[in-house]
Formats: structure tokens, sequence, C-alpha cells
């Protein structure tokens, strides 16, 4: 099945949203490294919810960028949020496509997990495992967000290239079939 | 405590020692997989390397490891140590072997370890209530060992006994023909504890089963009479006769036998090999079991005249593991011809024509049967597929020039060293010369063993083993082609059907789907886990199978099953990830409604249930606030 392709009403800029779920902020820090063109994405696009606008409700937008794999519960609403909301959304870097470096834990139990760092772990004071109701329970394993809803692209790396994203926006907004150069998915 | 044997011979080839004596020893303290002294594993593997060292078969570290796990019912840490330090390899690689081969532990498995066989024929033979009601009466959990030790239940792949399943293996020997019955004796035996020794015959029998012979089960060959025709006719113009002749590798890849023989011959080298592959893994296959267990002679035969052919002093027969109750035959055998001069030095008195070949055992990793994986586990290797070039017949088992031929391959090749080219031409197509044996087993009055002349078609096999009202015929195992009724007039050939004989068959009332998790479960436990699109596309593949099994796959599954599985075909580092998606991608294209009756009636359905995965933290916090459940919403994220 082929990607869908962004069409967008002339005269109108396409709205972008980005969240990070269960990541290290990584792939957003490589959406800032494209440096000064961040002024061309400005014009680009409207920016919905981000980090970078800290406005903390997805309205609807035309492309959202998720990077980190699901861990809570609170990742799987952000998410659901954004697949409700986003005509494309994009899976960005490691985590997002694979659950990357915190899906490390799937190989213990959740329980072990909690214990080590809340009960047993060096350095623990007070310990206990935090029940609050406001704190995000935490999924058994860490899942890669197509496991959860719908993905429309891909973009792996960790993180992905500040031109790996430069170009997918730029491929995306203009409505082309997006194709990179070798050197951008070429990884070691 | 189990004490250390005061002699090698002690070590049983067909029991572990303590499913021998009446005390009750298996318990996790003193149980010897776990208690093992490093003073007791040093005596231990002492007497292991002085009887290695007379017979070289078994000096690669996989022969020792099952040595061991056959003393102990495990490898102990302890052994794996001492091992390591004798042999002057790190303590690591041990332990990577160790968890490579299916049937090596880390930790003792029970006194009695029966293991059901999985394939497909022997579920559709009701393996898996059998399977239950073993469990439940033994109070036993599946592959977890029972709580004194006595036994473990567990699941293991194609045993190689489908015309008379289902089969199990205890204590890795066979038990055919499993019903509710036996099953009750079976779990009597366990719990009385009584040795395997004792238990009733007629449990391992194991037939041949041969259902229609052609000219190779037909036309006898005395014992001796190809190395004869060797001898007398020259290496040169028989293995030109064996070329006229038309034989092709009968594993399935139909490589001329003849070329690679000949590749191997002008290679120049100081040594030289001979293997045959008995691994015979494929499931739904067991033609290789009975000829073995029959033709034996024909196969050595074999064996030797190729020896004769390429200069090769060494020969293995590497036997897979879940045949390990034909070794002592096989070994009497090769004694035999020992002592009448056809293996050995001087072989029928001519002079410098040595050759004695070995039995090496696998243990139980459907890989090996791929000839380069075979050569490393005969090295003692993880079974993982070496890069080609260089091929075996240039640089194979440990770098020398190696022919790799197929047990049923040999037997041709004997044969045709004294009756000539013109008996194998006389049978089968221009390209397919001679006959193939075929395995039969599934839906059919009459599994077991059928030779045909190759050419012959599907309809012609199905009406003469009984099959009636057939849905689809699986041909060439789980790797293999899926036929569905309009293809039955294709032809069993290598320019057709190319197979190394398993036919499995399927009638209306089967449930293909079935089949299909079946292979993807297979393959996604025997993949050797070398390269990517075959240890993670196989899981994935197998993933999404379940999913649609459960109901919960959606179209978008589909495809994806469709695009890892052409991934995996192009990208595997071996012909395992290249056809492991063969049987989801056929059926998909052929049985497309077995599918889509089960899917979901959505666009998107998530992986897994979300909150299920909650639950172990709900629990630990014993929170049950509306914040620690996910509600079910399938259609608000359902944006394809």
């Amino acid at each position: 099945m082929k990607p869908p392709v962004l069409t967008i009403e002339s005269g109108k800029k396409p709205r972008l949203a980005t969240a990070a779920l269960c990541g290290c902020f990584g792939c957003h820090m490589s959406l800032l490294d494209i440096d000064e063109r961040i002024l061309k994405l400005v014009d680009m696009v409207e920016f919905d919810r981000t980090p970078l606008t800290d406005i903390k409700t997805v309205g609807e937008c035309e492309i959202g960028l998720i990077e980190g794999g699901v861990a809570n519960t609170e990742n799987v609403e952000v998410l659901r949020d954004f697949r409700r909301h986003c005509k494309i959304l994009v899976a960005v870097g490691a985590c997002a496509v694979n659950g990357g470096v915190p899906a490390m834990r799937n190989q213990f139990d959740v329980q072990d997990c909690l214990e080590e760092v809340y009960l047993n772990g060096i350095g623990v004071v007070d310990p206990q495992i935090p029940d609050d109701p406001e704190i995000p329970l935490l999924l058994d394993k860490v899942h890669p967000i197509h496991e959860v809803v719908h993905i429309d692209y891909f973009l792996p790396g960790c993180p992905p290239s500040a031109d790996t994203l430069w170009t997918f926006l730029n491929e995306l907004i203009e409505g082309k079939e997006i194709s990179f150069p070798y050197s951008l998915i070429h990884y070691d | 405590m189990q004490e250390p044997p005061d002699s090698i011979q002690q070590i049983s080839l067909t029991a572990p020692p303590w499913t021998d004596d009446n005390e009750s020893i298996a318990t996790q303290e003193t149980h010897p997989g776990y208690a093992l002294q490093m003073h007791q594993a040093e005596s231990f593997i002492n007497e292991l390397l002085a009887r290695a060292d007379a017979r070289p078969a078994s000096g690669s570290l996989l022969q020792y490891l099952c040595l061991i796990q056959r003393q102990y019912s495990c490898i102990p840490e302890t052994t794996v140590h001492v091992l390591a330090e004798r042999l002057s390899i790190p303590a690591s690689q041990v332990f990577s072997v160790i968890d490579f081969y299916t049937f090596l532990h880390r930790t003792p498995r029970g006194d009695f370890d029966i293991l059901f066989s999985n394939n497909i024929t022997d579920r559709m033979l009701g393996s898996q209530a059998l399977f239950g009601r073993l469990c439940q009466i033994l109070h036993v959990e599946p592959g977890v060992p029972r709580a004194d030790g006595r036994v473990t239940v567990d699941w293991t792949s194609c045993t190689g006994l489908c015309d008379q399943g289902p089969g199990m293996l205890v204590n890795g020997i066979a038990v055919s023909s499993l019903d509710e019955k036996r099953i009750n004796e079976i779990a009597e035996q366990v719990e009385n504890k009584t040795p395997l020794k004792q238990w009733p015959a007629d449990w391992f029998e194991i037939k041949d089963n041969i259902q229609r012979r052609d000219i190779l089960l037909s036309d006898q060959i005395v014992n001796g009479s190809a190395i004869e025709a060797l001898i007398n006719k020259g290496a040169e113009n028989l293995l030109q006769a064996i070329e006229q002749s038309g034989l092709r590798g009968r594993g399935g890849a139909g490589f001329p036998t003849a070329k690679k023989w000949r590749f191997c011959r002008d290679t120049k080298a100081d040594d030289y090999y001979v293997v045959c592959n008995a691994d015979e893994g494929e499931p739904g296959t067991f033609k290789d079991r009975v000829l073995l267990n029959s033709y034996a002679d024909n196969l050595f035969e074999g064996m030797t005249v190729c020896a004769g052919i390429i200069g090769a002093k060494k020969g293995y027969l590497y036997l897979r593991g879940e045949y390990l109750y034909l070794r002592e035959a096989l070994e009497e055998t090769l004694q035999q011809r020992r002592q009448s001069g056809l293996l050995g030095n001087n072989i029928l008195g001519q002079e410098g024509f040595d050759f004695d070949i070995d039995i090496h055992l696998g243990a139980g990793a459907y890989i090996c049967g791929e000839e380069s994986a075979l050569l490393e586990s005969l090295e003692g290797k993880r079974g993982i597929p070496r890069k080609r070039p260089p091929y075996p017949v240039n640089q194979g088992l440990f770098g020398k020039p190696t022919v790799i031929n197929n047990v049923e391959t040999f037997i041709n090749a004997a044969k045709i060293a004294v009756f000539g080219a013109d008996w194998l031409r006389a049978a089968g197509t221009e390209q397919s010369a001679g006959t193939k044996l075929l395995s039969i087993s599934g839906d059919c009055e009459r599994p077991g063993i059928y030779e045909y002349p190759f050419g012959t078609s599907v309809s012609q096999i199905l009406a003469d083993c009984g099959a009636a009202d057939t849905q689809a015929v699986q041909v060439a195992g789980a790797a293999g082609t899926t036929l569905t009724a309009d293809a039955f007039e294709r032809s069993i050939c290598f320019e057709d059907l190319a197979t190394g004989g398993s036919f499995m068959v399927f009638n209306q009332q089967r449930e293909l789907l079935a089949m299909v998790k079946n292979f993807s479960d297979f393959f996604r436990h025997e993949s050797c886990g070398f390269c990517t699109p075959c240890r993670v596309g196989g899981a994935l593949i197998n993933d999404l199978v379940n999913k649609v099994m459960v109901g919960h796959a959606t179209q978008l599954d589909l495809e994806e099953m469709k695009n890892i599985g052409s991934l995996m075909q192009q990208a595997s580092h071996c012909g395992l990830g290249a056809t492991a998606p063969n049987a989801v991608l056929q059926t998909l294209e052929k049985f497309p409604d077995i599918y889509t009756a089960r899917l979901a009636n959505r666009s998107f359905e998530p992986a897994f249930d979300i909150d299920a995965a909650l639950a172990p933290s709900r629990k630990i916090t014993r929170r049950d606030d509306p914040g620690a459940h996910i509600a079910y919403e399938p259609e608000q994220s359902s944006k394809p």
C-alpha cells in the first residue's frame, strides 16, 4: 500500500504538531538542528501543539511527528489524540519505530523494574513504589507506536538527521513521493 | 547426590543414568545439574576427553555437550568451565553453543524429558489434547520441570513420525502412535519411575511403513558390490556413469551429483571429506528415517564410493538428534562393515583405499539441515549458515573440500555403481532421472513412504494414498509449496515441484490457517538468529498470523504480512529466511478467504490489548482509578 500524499488547499499553510512520548527528546533536538532553516520552516508551516510552541492541546493538523515509544497511559492518550487530529502521522526515530532504548526494559518484568528503581536501587531514600493517580501507569512493555495507532510514515535513525527531517518535510508539503539520497539513509 | 561415573562406559546413550536407579535425587539442592562440584566435573570431562581421543567423531564440542546433557539432563556450569579450559576456548563460546541447540539446557530437565512432536500432522492427529492430558495427569506445567524433578513435558519440532503420529521423544527416544490409553500408561510409568528400558518395547517400535516401492527400494545390491564396481571400473569411469545417469541431489535442491563430486575431486587439498546429511528436519519428511533403518548398508556403500572417487579418508553421518534411537543399529552396521573389510584401511584389499565413517549427532536445530550450517555444527559450533562462495566442494568441513549429499542421493549413487547409468535413466523424466521417495502424511487412508518415478502427478499420488476431498497439499514441507486443487495435475520433479520428499495432505474440513500458524511458529523458533530479516521478520509475521487467528487483524495487517514476507525473501542470509514466509504468502494469494473471514471489521486494530498490558502495574501500585485504565477505542485511531 502506498503511503498517503499530503494535499493542501492553496494559499493555506499546513499545520504541524509534534510530541515526544517515551524518548530522549533527541529527535526534537535533531529537528532544531536544521539551524537557520527553521526560519523557512516557520514560513512553510503553522505550528500547533509542540514543545517548540508549548501549546498543550492538539488541533486539526496536516502533519503530526511523534518521537518515542509507548510506555505508559499518557503516551497512549497523547498518541491517540494525535491520530485523531493529524491527517498524516509520522513515527520519528528509533524509539517510535522500534521502541528503542526504553524497550530494553522489555526483557525484565515491570515489577522488577519498579523495585529496582524505587525500592532496591543504590541511593534510594524512603523506598516506595509511587501510586499517585496523577502519575501515568506503566505498560508491561514498551511498544513501537504503530502497534497502538496506524502510522503513515516511518523515519528511522537515532535520531534521524536534521537533513533527513528537512527533506522529508519539504517533500511531504510539496506533495511529492518521499525519497532520500543515499547519504540520508546510510547509518554507519 | 549423583556421583560422577567411575568409568565412561557408564554413560548410557539411551537414558540418563539416574532414571535407572531407585533413589530420589532430583531436587534443586542435590540434582547434579545444579550441584556438580568442580572436582566431579573435572573427573567427568577428563573421561569424556579420553574417550573422544579414541573416537574422533565425538571430538566436536557439540558431541561433548550432547554427552554431558545425557549424563546430567543439562550442562552443569562447572562442566562448561572445565571443558572450556581443556579445549582452550572461552566459556562464552561453550555457552553460545548450548543456547543455540534446543536439546541442550543450562538447567536440568525432568528425569523423564518428554517432548511432543509439534508438526501440523501431529496436531491433526490430536497431539494438543494428548499434551494437555499428560500435563494434567502428571500435574506439570508445559516446559517446566515438576517440583520433584521427575518429569518435563514440552513441545519440539517435527520428529519425523508423521505417518504414525502423534509422536513424542522420551529422553530422546521416539514413541509413536500416541493415544489416550498410551498417554495414561506413560504417566503411570513416569509416576512409578520405571526405567525407560523396562517400558513396553512396542511403544518404541517405529515401522518403516513403505507403501510403494520402485527401483530404489526394490533393486537390491550385495554389500560391497558398489565398491567392487568402483575398483573394477576406476574412479573416472564410475564418475562418468553417475554423470550419465543424470542423478541429482535428493535433498530438494537437485544439484547434479556427479558435478559436485567432480568439483570436489578437482580441488587440490591434503584432506577431503564425505558428509551425509541425515538431519531430516523439514516438517513432514521421514523417508531418511526409513532409509537409515533399512538401507544403512547401501548408504554407507554410497559414501564409500564417493570417498573413493574424491579421495576422502573420513566421512561423517550427521544424524538428527531426533533419530537417536537409530544410532545403535547404525553403529553396528558400521562395525560389521569394518569387519567385512568394507570400511577401514585397505578397503577390499585395495592398498591405500582407507575410509571410515563416524556418526555425529545433532541436537535439535532445523537450520543444521542447510549444508553449510551442518558443517559448522559438525565442527562443534552454532549452526549458522556460511557465506558462499566458497562452496563446500572447495572449502567445506575444517576448510577442506567436502561432498555433502542427502541419504537418498548416496543410496542412488551406490546402486548406479552396480546397475549402471541406464538403471536410473529408465525411470523419471529427461531432467529428473530416477525416482523420489515421498513421505506422505495428513488426511489420507494410507500414509507412509511412497517411491515414485519423477514426473508422477500429485493427483495420481493422492489417489494412491487414499486421499479424498482434498483441499490442499503442502509439497516440500513448511518451506515448500501450497497447492490448491487446480494444481494437482502438476508433477513431482525438479522442473516442476522440487521436493525433499515431504507431502502433507489437508482435506476440506481442515482449517488451513492452523497449518499456516504451525509453520510460522516453527520458523520463528528455528531461525538461527544471525540475520535480521529472518529473526525479526519471522517473529513479526508470526505475531500477525496470531493476530489473524484471534480475529483482531485488519486489511492493513495482511498488507504488512506481504511486505515483511517479501522482504524476508529478498534479504535473508540463507534459504531458511527466504522460504520461511512461503506458506503465509502462498495462502494469502491462493486461499485469501481463510484470512478475510477472520478480519476485524475495522481499518486498524492495536497489536496488543492495551488495558491488559496495564494489569501488572495496577497490581503493583494497587491502583484502580480511571487513570489506571485505557478504554478500547477501535475507530478513533483509524485513519489509514
